[in-house]
């Protein structure tokens, strides 16, 4: 289990500088100019220009730049932004409870449905049913997923009236931060109603965010259920007269799950990028569009900051589901 | 059950009634799936369309109709026949510039796979060909590349390389990249260790050869599906960069920057935001339709289920 | 409130009412602010959140207007030259307490000296906290300009400039000038937390900072010491909506009160919606296109005044500000005083921009069109705009081609010069024309390059330079008129749009007024029914 876990944390040393590497290196080699954007319109004399890039550390020679830098970051320092002038990991590290919660909840709306449906699909292989379920998840997976949000904002939003528009949470309930994830902050808070609100204000976004992962999960349930139950003891237990039911729940399902896992693990970097694109729709406060404002604000180290961060969470994803994978099917420890 | 991935002697590759029955099986499994065979038509359609957009449409795509702006679809109430699906803020024809756009975006998946393929094979190739330090740091640049989630690299690159649609598409497939490498390099592995290979290093022919002639051709299934797939990614990706604005510019009416720029009339003039989206969602619909039938037909794993 | 709850689970979400017995107004505001010092940062969406609300300045704007009233000072006096300034200070000036501060003392003449030597001294304490870059007091030369600041007794405080500059006390009106606490700096040095009082920050303002969640919300409470009396509004919450759609929509739900920058789209609707009052004003601002006069045909005046005729800048209002936006004619806006409403603007002649073009031998020009990336308030879709210019004249014979970059390099290439035409604009600072006319268009400018027309007019200039010497404001505007004919007879820029402010405000809310510099200000009167 330790070898196992050693060689993978072996692997990701050079992917971790790689990543260093590519942030630093883009940054760098960005067109725009940081002191410029700032000052805008009224633009900034030569003379202050050259001290403010000074200031940046931007005169120094490349190598030397990337030294300093991955010294920082071997430091946890990943630098100040250039807007708001605060550490980014500090402000990386405020969102990112609201991606993760928005995630969380995506995922979890795929499972719920994705899973049945997928087995549901193969159960009922070759029915209406299951042309059904896979022509729906077809469409799901073709999702232009920032169309389909604006799409349901119209509906459910601005014509229905059921949903609010954007934001995690009503202004009228003041509720402490505390651990970031508003369900769980609004339930330790004393302000009545507040959890529901948030619950409401997750829906739409969840749906959004989860269409592509429900489509996948689905599809991949079934092609593994499928799988499960031509097999041998599959059949077996269905000829010695088991419930249809205890023979899904109990042989194929179990089995099935270990595709399964592995396929949502391979989602959190699809989330991740979609979260860009649904944080933005819906005004989420989260990591996808501060990372966002940030290219677009041309705020040099937030993007620095924010693309090591996020690639080092998809790592620490993978690194996990690769762990619980091997737990579920230790053959493949060795 | 023979099958395009498992032809084992390297003479009879090449041979054209091979060819010929290889390809009937193929069309045997694909033409099965009447949903595959639906997405092919649908995008033979788009395809047609696409070239045949300056005839087809009924106005220019950028043609201002200033006193007719945001003019509704015919059906709708204000609607005129001249403007079938509406216009947008300046009074241009809402049909004309998704047809036009049709062109972009397809032009967009294909450029993107091509150059995404054509250097992740060869990349993979030489990975699995070569192994050793090669092979390496190959590999530790695909995963550094893979580590980051694929829209936010291709964001961050069009930010270096200036929005624009060119700029977008060469992102696009950078990303798009590892997932060849990795799979024309597990390929190659697995076709190193069968006889023809062996055969063919025996006669003396030379890498690159054995790389492009003899492995290539026998691991294309896999790669093809994967082409295919991306395919319809890459348009998506495209249309999404649009919509944040870092693709294709306006006014060039490519779907994702179409939505983007009649974003403010979302509730005003909804139309000019809706069938930008159906265009998109259709013609990704059509190719994963036929690229599920492809994967079908071409691997022999999945042909069961 | 049992069934405001139930109402707002269904998110109908009228909450607006269930707050009545605490005044709650929500202003969904456009971003997040960069920080809450607002003299290190430049966003109007910063200065609302920390000068308006937070803090007070010696001088300040009226409610409404560019007039420049008392604020912590009293009343200030300036000598014969024009060099010396004499602020009276205001007394019990009360500093907010907070949960990490609790001021022992009332504002006096050190809170002046510790606000302005931070900006001004390289060697003072807090001068390179967060960054030390101080960008107005950069941006309006206040280095330059300041000999000395002494302290004369607690309540008096003297500045000195190295020359006279009429704008003087309309700078410091401005929200980089915003009065800090120096007992709050010593505190937080003492525990060495210096950055502290650039985001905890402790003010003499209206409303007291409460909390704030990145890109969320903001919370404020009333000062209840307030030097202007206790605020009508109990709670202030600005819930950070970026997206205008999305304000609009808050807003007709009655999750927000006021709401900044609607869509263009959107004003005819809410004009009409009962619920909203939609108040509306010129903005401060110009948007233009200017031609590069070093390069040719551009250096021609008549190719300049053709081009102006070949544009039709009413179908660019009606387009790309639907409505909100006034043709502009000046360089300045007409809210502005010495605007001069003689000038007459060329008008949209395609036939004889033709013939005027070709009188000037010009035949199958091809030129390019900058088109900024962003969106600003002069201007919210360069493209749209650079579009139908192209359009335009493309029906005179000139075939431009549309050209972008990021805004960094944009401004920094439009700086250089390399541009045929450029689309920019500028919001002013202060109200005074000097502002506009001076800062975009002098020879000075036209040497560093904030002039991206890069025209150097003798004549224009030296006006322009007379008028700054000037304390005597009748004196200075016909100055100023004169230089507005010269500019127009020479055509350096297509002056496009002012744009027209509007602010959708709910019914509920009494007593808001738009500030012509584009601040929001809930303060002054505001109250909620």
């Amino acid at each position: 289990m330790f070898k196992f876990l050693f060689k993978r944390l072996l692997v990701l040393v050079p992917v971790f500088f790689g990543v260093t590497l590519v942030a630093f290196g883009f940054i760098r080699a960005l067109p725009g100019d940081p002191v410029e954007v700032l000052a805008g319109e009224r633009g900034v004399t030569p003379e202050r220009h050259a001290e403010l890039m000074a200031q940046l550390g931007f005169d120094k020679p490349m190598w030397q730049q990337y030294l300093s830098y991955v010294g920082d970051v071997l430091q946890g320092d990943l630098g100040t932004s250039l807007i708001t002038n605060r550490p980014v990991v500090e402000e990386f590290f405020e969102l990112f409870p609201a991606t993760a919660e928005l995630g969380l909840c995506a995922i979890l709306f795929a499972i719920l449905l994705g899973i049945p449906a997928g087995i549901i699909a193969a159960v009922k292989r070759g029915s209406f049913v299951d042309q059904g379920i896979m022509s729906l998840s077809l469409v799901g997976y073709s999702m232009p997923i920032f169309w389909w949000g604006l799409l349901l904002i119209i509906l459910f939003s601005n014509t229905l009236n059921l949903t609010p528009v954007s934001g995690r949470l009503s202004f009228l309930f003041d509720v402490e931060p505390v651990t970031g994830f508003m369900l769980v902050d609004t339930l330790l808070s004393d302000e009545e109603g507040s959890f529901w609100n948030a619950l409401h204000h997750l829906v739409l976004p969840s749906v959004v965010l989860g269409t592509i992962p429900l489509a996948v999960i689905a599809r991949q349930t079934r092609s593994a259920m499928l799988e499960v139950l031509s097999e041998d003891y599959v059949r077996t237990a269905k000829a010695k007269g088991l419930s249809p039911v205890r023979v899904i729940a109990v042989h194929a399902l179990r089995n099935a799950m270990i595709t399964v896992i592995t396929v949502i693990g391979l989602q959190v970097a699809v989330l991740l990028a979609g979260a860009i694109l649904t944080e933005t729709i819906f005004g989420w406060p989260g990591i996808g569009k501060w990372i966002i404002f940030s290219v677009f604000s041309r705020d040099y180290f937030a993007v620095q900051g924010g693309l090591l961060l996020i690639a080092v969470s998809v790592m620490a994803v993978n690194l996990i589901v690769d762990l619980l994978y091997g737990l579920i099917n230790p053959r493949i420890l060795h | 059950m023979t099958t395009t991935t498992a032809t084992p002697s390297p003479a009879a590759t090449t041979s054209q009634s091979v060819r010929q029955q290889q390809w009937r099986e193929f069309w045997f499994y694909f033409s099965a799936s009447k949903t595959a065979v639906a997405g092919l038509v649908f995008l033979i359609g788009v395809i047609l369309v696409a070239l045949f957009a300056d005839f087809i449409s009924p106005h220019l795509p950028a043609e201002q109709y200033r006193e007719f702006a945001e003019i509704p679809p015919a059906w709708m109430e204000g609607g005129q026949m001249r403007f079938f699906l509406g216009t947008d803020y300046a009074g241009r024809d809402m049909l004309s510039r998704i047809i036009h756009g049709a062109r972009l975006s397809l032009l967009a998946g294909c450029i993107v796979v091509l150059l995404s393929a054509s250097i992740g094979i060869f990349l993979g190739l030489v990975a699995g060909f070569k192994g050793g330090w090669v092979e390496t740091i190959i590999m530790r640049v695909m995963d550094t590349i893979m580590a980051v989630p694929g829209l936010l690299m291709a964001l961050v690159l069009v930010a270096l390389l200036g929005p624009g649609l060119l700029n977008a598409m060469v992102a696009i497939a950078i990303t798009y990249t590892p997932s060849f490498v990795r799979l024309a390099r597990a390929s190659t592995i697995n076709e190193m260790n069968r006889d023809y290979v062996t055969a063919s290093r025996v006669a003396g022919a030379g890498p690159l050869r054995l790389m492009f002639i003899s492995i290539l051709p026998n691991c294309m299934a896999p790669l093809i599906v994967q082409g295919t797939l991306s395919f319809s990614t890459a348009i998506l990706d495209t249309a999404a960069l649009g919509f944040l604005g870092m693709g294709a510019q306006a006014p060039l009416p490519e779907w994702g920057t179409l939505i983007a720029e009649n974003r403010d009339l979302m509730l005003s003039a909804p139309w000019t935001v809706t069938f930008p989206g159906i265009a998109i969602l259709l013609a990704v619909l059509a190719i994963n339709l036929m690229g599920d039938g492809l994967r079908d037909a071409l691997d022999p794993k999945l042909k069961r289920s | 409130m049992k069934k405001t709850l139930l109402a707002l689970s269904l998110g109908l979400g009228l909450a607006v009412s269930g707050a009545a017995q605490a005044k709650t107004l929500v202003f969904c505001s456009e971003g997040s602010p960069e920080g809450f010092n607002p003299s290190l940062y430049s966003a109007g969406t910063t200065f609302d959140a920390s000068s308006q609300t937070l803090f007070n300045r010696l001088v300040q704007f009226e409610a409404g207007s560019t007039k420049v009233v008392p604020g912590l000072a009293e009343s200030w006096t300036a000598s014969a030259d024009g060099l010396e300034y004499t602020f009276k200070l205001r007394k019990g000036v009360k500093y907010h307490t907070t949960k990490d501060f609790t001021p022992t003392r009332d504002f006096n003449a050190d809170d002046i000296l510790f606000t302005f030597n931070r900006m001004w001294k390289e060697d003072h304490p807090y001068h390179d906290v967060s960054g030390g870059d101080y960008k107005y007091f950069g941006w309006m030369s206040m280095g330059d300009l300041l000999k000395s600041i002494e302290k004369v007794d607690d309540y008096t405080v003297k500045f000195t400039l190295n020359y006279a500059e009429a704008p003087f006390v309309s700078n410091m009106a401005m929200d980089f000038a915003s009065v800090l606490s120096a007992e709050y700096g010593d505190v937080l040095a003492a525990s060495g937390n210096k950055e502290d009082i650039d985001h905890k920050p402790v003010g003499t303002g209206p409303f007291v900072f409460k909390s704030y969640q990145k890109d969320a919300m903001i919370r404020y409470t009333a000062h209840d010491d307030y030097w202007g009396g206790r605020s009508n509004i109990d709670k202030l919450v600005f819930a950070i909506t970026t997206d205008a759609n999305v304000r609009y929509q808050k807003m007709k739900a009655g999750e927000c009160h006021v709401m900044p920058y609607p869509n263009p789209a959107d004003v005819a609707a809410m004009d009409k919606d009962p619920d909203i009052n939609l108040m509306r004003q010129e903005g401060l601002n110009v948007g233009y296109l200017a031609f590069n006069t070093e390069k040719p045909p551009f250096d021609q005046k008549l190719v300049r005044q053709a081009l102006n005729m070949a544009i039709n800048k009413q179908s660019i209002l009606d387009v790309v500000f639907k409505g909100a936006g006034s043709v502009a004619k000046n360089p300045i806006p007409p809210t502005i005083w010495s605007y001069n409403d003689d000038v007459k603007d060329y008008d949209y002649d395609p036939a004889k921009a033709k013939a005027m073009l070709a009188e000037a031998g010009v035949v199958g020009l091809k030129t390019n069109i900058w088109a900024m990336p962003v969106q600003r308030p002069y201007n919210p879709n360069a493209r749209r705009m650079a579009e139908l210019i192209q359009a335009d004249w493309a029906k005179v014979g000139v075939e431009a081609e549309i050209v972008t970059f990021e805004w960094g390099e944009y401004l920094k290439r439009s700086k250089n010069g390399e541009h045929d035409t450029v689309l920019l604009g500028w919001t002013g600072d202060n109200g005074d024309p000097d502002n506009f006319m001076y800062v975009l268009l002098g020879c000075d400018a036209a040497k560093s390059g904030g002039n991206r027309a890069r025209w150097c007019n003798e004549e224009f200039d030296s006006t322009l330079r007379q008028a700054k010497q000037i304390t005597d404001q009748a004196e200075r505007t016909a100055l100023y008129e004169k230089a507005q004919v010269i500019f127009k007879e020479e055509a350096p820029w297509v002056t496009i749009a002012h744009s027209v402010v509007f602010k959708p405000v709910r019914k509920e809310v009494t007593g808001f007024k738009v500030h012509p510099l584009g601040s929001h200000i809930f303060y002054d009167g505001v109250d909620l029914k």
